[in-house]
């Protein structure tokens, strides 16, 4: 296996950025992405001048759709950039598969600073039309897709019917109850009170409001799904030694976990393990350090259960206890053993869809996020994905 | 209910046609004996080409389920159950699908069902039932 302890030496996070999480924003997808850029820029000290790279996860994948209005392309147009890489796509290890390959094109020495963004334009889209994220909607006529037409034609059209069947299986295996998983979408409601940048900020949220929402597909409910939003998040990556002079700590790439040893399927795969097993194991592989150094867990919430499988995957408990180690919610809290989501998600901060949880985990390492700043650390994680599709990344400060 | 079908091909033809005559068909590896899904033209397992479809049982269990209520068409249907059926044959064979004629709140891991097809134009969808 790849030994990614080399990549802590080479790359580091230099500048963070992010626009309106807006549901909706009056902002174009592309104002949105610029206004990111810009603050993400300023964050770093650079200017449009230093970037000579470009990275996006899943680019512009479908002629601007909502999911990923604004690829690398259309980017590297707008702001007259230089560069000497740009990816984008969707066929990679998941929302932080642009981070990822950014971080390879400088530890391969092709760029110096490359600038990793996502923008996401759902909730304007949907406020015109409800089923444009569909999955029927991925293929034009008869599903010709390789992975999708195994799961259409029975009308799953939409990820949570799958997800809500790994739920199912997590509560039939191991127990773990709707009292218990209703922890994750309390506990970042409540996180998000304290970020008024989050979509549901001043919308407190009990755990009997949680019980009582309409049931989407069993066992998840409305408030298991995350909330569209409009955004653009930045994450910009730097050259480790030039960073160490640069405006801010440099934030390091400890680790990477990117590893899918199971078929691109969702149902071939472990129902409760999941490609995020595959992509923990890797990240843990490469480093020294242990999941209770870890002092903020930013763990993709798209439908709650997989913040769940997420903290198994990675450790922070074992397999089949997520649902007793989050009981009561106490150890997720802000002041708890482990802070999860601390700016409410997406579940309640907006689906910015990946890098905002890289934002969000450098905002707390940096010590900027205010009243809902937790005890300084140094080490954060970040994962995302669900199904076949994981990625995460163990990021360090000052180490 | 509207359903989105798939296109079809060389390779899945016979899981999305044969139920025209009752046959439920898996790829078979006549090399290493077992079966892979989805269809291809090697096996997943020992990558030999001397592969083809070849009739199941069609039992199988429920390995995971949900009933979906949200409508995400206007003409959809709800409430209505999405399955994750294992197939009798060899564990971890699995497929997503339907399960009919029951009520959705009596639908529960582990239960046992037999395949069924529904025919729209020129597809046959193995959906499944309860075994009676």
């Amino acid at each position: 296996m790849f030994n990614t302890k080399t990549i802590s030496k080479t790359v580091a996070i230099s500048g963070i950025g992010q626009s309106e999480v807006g549901r909706p924003s009056t902002k174009t997808a592309m104002q949105l992405t610029i206004d990111a850029c810009k603050q993400a820029l300023d964050d770093a000290g650079l200017s449009r001048d230093d970037i000579d790279g470009i990275a996006c996860w899943p680019g512009d994948n479908n002629n601007g759709d909502a999911f990923s209005p604004v690829g690398p392309s259309a980017l590297i147009s707008t702001l007259g950039l230089k560069v000497d890489w740009y990816g984008g796509g969707y066929e990679g290890p998941g929302p932080l598969a642009g981070l990822i390959n950014g971080a390879m094109a400088i530890d391969s020495g092709l760029c110096k600073h490359v600038l990793v963004f996502r923008t996401i334009a759902e909730a304007s889209k949907r406020l015109t039309d409800k089923t444009s994220s569909a999955l029927s909607n991925k293929t034009i006529g008869r599903d010709s897709s390789f992975s999708w037409q195994w799961y259409t034609p029975f009308n799953v059209l939409s990820g949570v019917n799958l997800m809500a069947m790994y739920a199912q299986r997590h509560f039939h295996e191991f127990g773990t109850t709707s009292e218990q998983l209703g922890q994750i979408p309390v506990t970042c409601r409540r996180n998000a009170q304290l970020n008024p940048n989050a979509v549901f900020n001043n919308k407190p949220m009990t755990l009997d409001d949680y019980l009582a929402s309409r049931y989407i597909s069993t066992p998840l409910r409305l408030l298991d799904c995350d909330v569209h939003c409009d955004a653009s998040t930045v994450i910009i990556l730097s050259r480790a030694d030039i960073a160490k002079d640069m405006r801010n700590a440099p934030i390091t790439i400890e680790s990477i976990g990117a590893a899918l040893h199971q078929s691109w399927s969702w149902d071939q795969i472990s129902l409760t393990g999941m490609a995020t097993q595959d992509a923990a194991n890797m990240m843990w592989q490469g480093t020294d350090l242990k999941p209770s150094d870890v002092g903020t867990a930013q763990l993709y919430d798209g439908f709650s259960i997989l913040t769940l499988i997420w903290m198994e995957s990675l450790g922070f408990c074992g397999i089949g206890e997520g649902g007793a180690f989050i009981e009561g919610g106490q150890r997720i809290a802000r002041n708890g053993i482990l802070p999860i989501n601390t700016n409410g998600g997406q579940l309640s901060g907006g689906r910015t869809h990946g890098l905002g949880y890289v934002h969000e985990a450098c905002t707390q390492l940096w010590g900027r996020a205010g009243d809902r700043q937790v005890t300084e650390h140094q080490i954060s994680v970040t994962a995302a994905g669900g199904g076949p599709l994981a990625g995460c990344l163990l990021l360090s400060k000052g180490i | 209910m509207l359903r989105k079908l798939p296109q079809l091909n060389k390779d899945n033809s016979a899981f999305w046609q044969e139920g025209a005559n009752g046959n439920l068909m898996i790829y078979h590896c006549d090399a290493c004996k077992q079966y892979f899904h989805p269809p291809a033209p090697v096996c997943i397992h020992c990558l030999s080409d001397n592969v083809k479809p070849k009739k199941m049982s069609g039992r199988g269990s429920v390995a995971s389920f949900t009933i979906n209520h949200q409508k995400w068409h206007p003409d959809l249907e709800v409430p209505f159950v999405i399955a994750i059926i294992e197939l009798h044959e060899q564990q971890g064979l699995r497929f997503v699908s339907n399960i009919i004629d029951i009520n959705p709140e009596d639908v529960f891991i582990e239960m046992p069902v037999c395949v069924t097809f529904k025919a729209i134009e020129d597809v046959w969808l193995p959906l499944f039932k309860k075994e009676s």
